[in-house]
């Protein structure tokens, strides 16, 4: 406890610069419009080092990094999760949600000088978006027919209504490749897919694998002046600690999604020549979830797991355990999701005593050392962050009785066990929930994943037909307000249920150097293109 | 003649012992729990069953055990490495990419370290229990216990944060665009500090054996009778005992660099250094088991290589060795 305190003292005295590193309130500086200038190379840190540049195939956030730079999408998302105008300029959807019109920018070209057109986004629709895209199937299956009237517009005509497609149109989620080069080829292994050709700001130059990825710039840009860098450098580096330098040197001026361990961040952000920044992750929304498997003799009763919620305390998982970086999670949909978020969700303070009752009322009562049952606990292997928060539910639950045994593994190992043969009793995880729940939250949930051995889909074995029904009638219903209340009905249900614990609403960060401007102002801008950055005066060259 | 026959029979060995070393590694590997149509579904944060079957056709997972096995078998027998998936390259383009790093990092320090190393231990041993002797055998103990990582990163603080005189990682400043002379500067510049972390372990290691082996041989008969004739101190060193003392450092010298690929994992992490090391331990992560396997077939080839060579040169360096 002692400890703690002394952090918190910690922090208090220097919430100033972080406050400041961080974006909070801007100050009056930093409003007034500055104009932007050309030139410089911008030095990027990517990790780990993605598997392929097109992002057909390939959800990774590493391949978005670099790809968004490469290929545009039909919009962006502002902070707020609207979509903004990109190769689309405009955008209708028929008062009965079947049919979609998208009218397209003019005058763009495919970085080999081939003309962007409605048939590129058809045939993407077609070939991609409806067939080997890891996770938008879904959403474009009711697309029966695409028709291009001209060149300019695309029309999607539907045979019910699927109103999240409007929140996954940007380049990760609506990936667009040039049919010129893809058409009748296979396209996993079509060999453009290692000299990617888009529409972006940046045309791909060379990849020396292991080492980086240089891109330069398109002077035949549609944005005109745009982009101002000349030239945007990925460099792959694998180790946590030689990341750090490389941004306090100045070497590498852009990182994100958490470059460099928590006990970093706080110098590195009290550092003139950095800025710390948490913006740019909304599209994304990540959340931090605890899955029971609901097959476990304890975890089947569901006081069991009421007890679990009450003896965890979040807001210590949030401010020791997450360094602050994250935010007490009620509901599986994040309250990011302004819209879709439920605040009247049943909650479960952190209250040991109840949970102990809980616990004894469903039979579980302590033996002579002190023990009700023991379990073991699975956490997600992406680094020490997810391993401390194994730690501390060990800690947490220890106290009400219940003795649990951390294991660890690798990614492969992970997902094997979790989702494949299910041979764990608790698990950790985290995932996006992107702006409408039905992309990211309710795979958690739908009982017809079950059995398909798929990652990241539903880890508790969670089966109500009312929650199944819930799901599948807000996919189809085209009236936006109906499906806000068909999710809040949706949130009640499972948090009541609970086979699935929210934990955190997690805040990755990114750190980019002062003098790089322009660099965070996209909600889903570490999915997107760095073509609005540049360079207050020229890159510190060391 | 011998030599001949020796070469003939070690070759043979070798072909047999590679052939073994590629089966046992097959199964090996595919004990390991999950796949490489998982690890990639798991990255990108979401799948469909039918993205996982695409992926596993993709990679040739859909296929039985046993076939998989003889279309390896059919691979190794033809010197075909076969193909990563995951990288959407041949698995021998992918080594010849990475293997002038590999080759960079491991020459300079095996050299650094030997030298270097050697040279301590001659110097140590001449002044035996002086102190001379004692600064730079605490000093061999000191690298010898230090983890590798840690020395590498405290060079990164120090020589590259701190000081601003080597660059922090990779293996040119790609942003500058040398050329030539200018880009061989730069290289060696970012050679500076891997070479250093890597080689500084294993020159305690040669130091210390150095010393000992040293130690050990002006205790024997020759020794003092080169002193009882009057050979001058530095002659017995250089010429009697030297060169007696080198058998040790030779074997070293094989083990290293068998075991250098391995070592070199942490450095090749820490400075982000192109190197096959993290190529292979990445592979693993990956499940990208052909690519794994065919780093360390081809490992396996240069182990039993190198051990053959250093069979060679013990004869060469102590006549009354004999090949059998």
């Amino acid at each position: 406890m002692a400890a703690f305190t002394r952090r918190l003292f910690l922090a208090a005295g220097s919430s100033l610069a972080l406050a400041a590193a961080l974006g909070l309130p801007a100050s009056a500086a930093e409003t007034v419009a500055e104009t932007p200038k050309r030139g410089g190379t911008l030095t990027a840190i990517l990790q780990p080092e993605p598997v392929t540049l097109t992002p057909a195939n390939n959800t990774a956030q590493p391949t978005q990094f670099v790809a968004a730079n490469i290929f545009d999408g039909l919009v962006t998302y502002d902070f707020d999760l609207k979509p903004q105008p990109s190769l689309a300029t405009a955008w209708e959807v028929a008062p009965d949600g079947l049919t979609f019109t998208f009218h397209l920018r003019k005058g763009v070209k495919w970085h080999d000088g081939a003309p962007f057109t409605a048939a590129d986004v058809k045939w993407s629709l077609e070939n991609v978006w409806k067939t080997i895209h890891p996770r938008n199937k879904a959403l474009f299956e009711n697309v029966t027919s695409v028709d291009t009237p001209d060149d300019q517009t695309v029309i999607l005509h539907l045979s019910k209504p699927s109103l999240p497609i409007l929140a996954v149109i940007n380049g990760v989620g609506a990936p667009i490749l040039p049919k010129h080069l893809y058409d009748g080829t296979d396209i996993l292994n079509n060999p453009v897919n290692n000299k990617p050709v888009g529409t972006g700001a940046f045309v791909f130059k060379e990849w020396k694998k292991g080492e980086y990825i240089l891109l330069e710039r398109n002077a035949d840009y549609w944005d005109e002046g745009k982009p101002y860098l000349d030239r945007i450098l990925f460099r792959v580096i694998p180790d946590a600690a030689a990341r750090a330098a490389a941004l306090e040197k100045g070497e590498a001026q852009y990182a994100t999604f958490n470059p460099v361990p928590f006990r970093d961040v706080e110098r590195l952000a009290a550092l003139p020549n950095l800025k710390v920044d948490t913006r740019g992750y909304e599209w994304l929304s990540p959340l931090l979830y605890l899955d029971f498997n609901v097959d476990n003799p304890y975890f089947k009763d569901v006081r069991v797991r009421h007890a679990v919620a009450h003896a965890l305390d979040r807001e210590a998982i949030a401010k020791v355990v997450w360094f602050g970086f994250g935010k007490p999670a009620i509901s599986p949909v994040p309250s990011t999701l302004r819209t879709f978020h439920d605040a009247n969700v049943p909650r479960y303070p952190f209250d040991p005593k109840k949970a102990e009752e809980l616990l004894d009322a469903a039979g579980f009562k302590r033996g002579a050392d002190g023990v009700r049952f023991s379990i073991t606990h699975d956490f997600l292997p992406y680094g020490d962050d997810y391993k401390r928060t194994g730690e501390y539910i060990k800690q947490a639950l220890k106290r009400v009785g219940i003795e649990v045994n951390i294991r660890s593994q690798d990614t492969a190992a992970f997902i094997k066990r979790v989702y494949a043969d299910r041979d764990f009793d608790l698990s950790s995880s985290y995932n996006g929930a992107f702006p409408d729940p039905q992309i990211g939250v309710v795979r958690a949930f739908w009982s017809g994943w079950l059995g398909t051995k798929t990652p990241w889909t539903n880890g508790s074995g969670y089966r109500n037909p009312q929650v199944d029904a819930l799901i599948q009638s807000a996919a189809i219903e085209g009236d936006q307000n109906k499906r806000v209340e068909i999710f809040k009905r949706f949130q009640e249900t499972v948090v009541g249920d609970l086979p699935t614990l929210p934990l955190l609403e997690l805040r990755f960060f990114t750190i980019h150097a002062a003098n790089l401007k322009g660099i965070v102002i996209q909600g889903d801008q570490t999915y997107g293109s760095v073509k609005n950055a540049w360079f207050d005066d020229a890159p510190k060259q060391n | 003649m011998l030599t001949a026959r020796y070469l003939r029979r070690g070759l043979a060995q070798l072909a047999f012992v590679v052939f073994g070393i590629a089966v046992v590694n097959f199964f090996l590997l595919h004990l390991a729990p999950g796949d490489a149509a998982q690890v990639m579904a798991g990255e990108a944060g979401s799948a469909t069953p039918e993205y996982m079957a695409a992926l596993r056709k993709q990679f040739g997972l859909d296929q039985p055990l046993y076939i998989q096995f003889f279309q390896y078998l059919k691979n190794v027998l033809t010197f075909n490495l076969g193909y990563s998936f995951r990288q959407g390259l041949p698995v021998s383009e992918l080594l010849l990419q990475r293997l002038p790093a590999t080759l960079l990092l491991m020459v300079t320090s095996i050299l650094f370290a030997v030298s270097v190393g050697s040279t301590l231990g001659f110097i140590a041993a001449r002044h035996a229990g002086k102190a001379v002797d004692t600064a730079i055998s605490t000093l061999a103990l000191l690298f010898y216990a230090t983890p590798v990582f840690w020395i590498g990163i405290m060079f990164i603080v120090v020589f590259s944060v701190g000081l601003d005189w080597l660059p922090v990682g990779g293996m040119a400043s790609i942003e500058k665009g040398y050329t030539g002379f200018d880009h061989v500067r730069d290289v060696a510049h970012h050679l500076v500090l891997p070479a250093a972390t890597l080689g500084l372990f294993y020159l305690a290691i040669y130091t210390r054996l150095m010393r000992a082996s040293m130690l050990e041989v002006y205790g024997q008969d020759f020794v003092r009778t080169a002193r009882a004739k009057g050979v001058r101190p530095r002659r017995i060193a250089a010429r009697h005992v030297l060169r007696n003392a080198l058998l040790p450092i030779v074997t070293t010298l094989g083990v290293q660099m068998a075991s250098v690929l391995g070592g070199a994992i942490l450095v090749e992490t820490v400075f982000s250094w192109p190197g096959l090391g993290r190529l292979a331990f990445e592979a693993l992560f990956q499940r990208d088991l052909n690519l794994l396997l065919g780093i360390l077939f081809c490992s396996s080839i240069v182990v039993v290589l190198v051990n053959l060579a250093v069979d060679l040169l013990y004869t060469v360096l102590d006549p009354r060795i004999e090949l059998a």
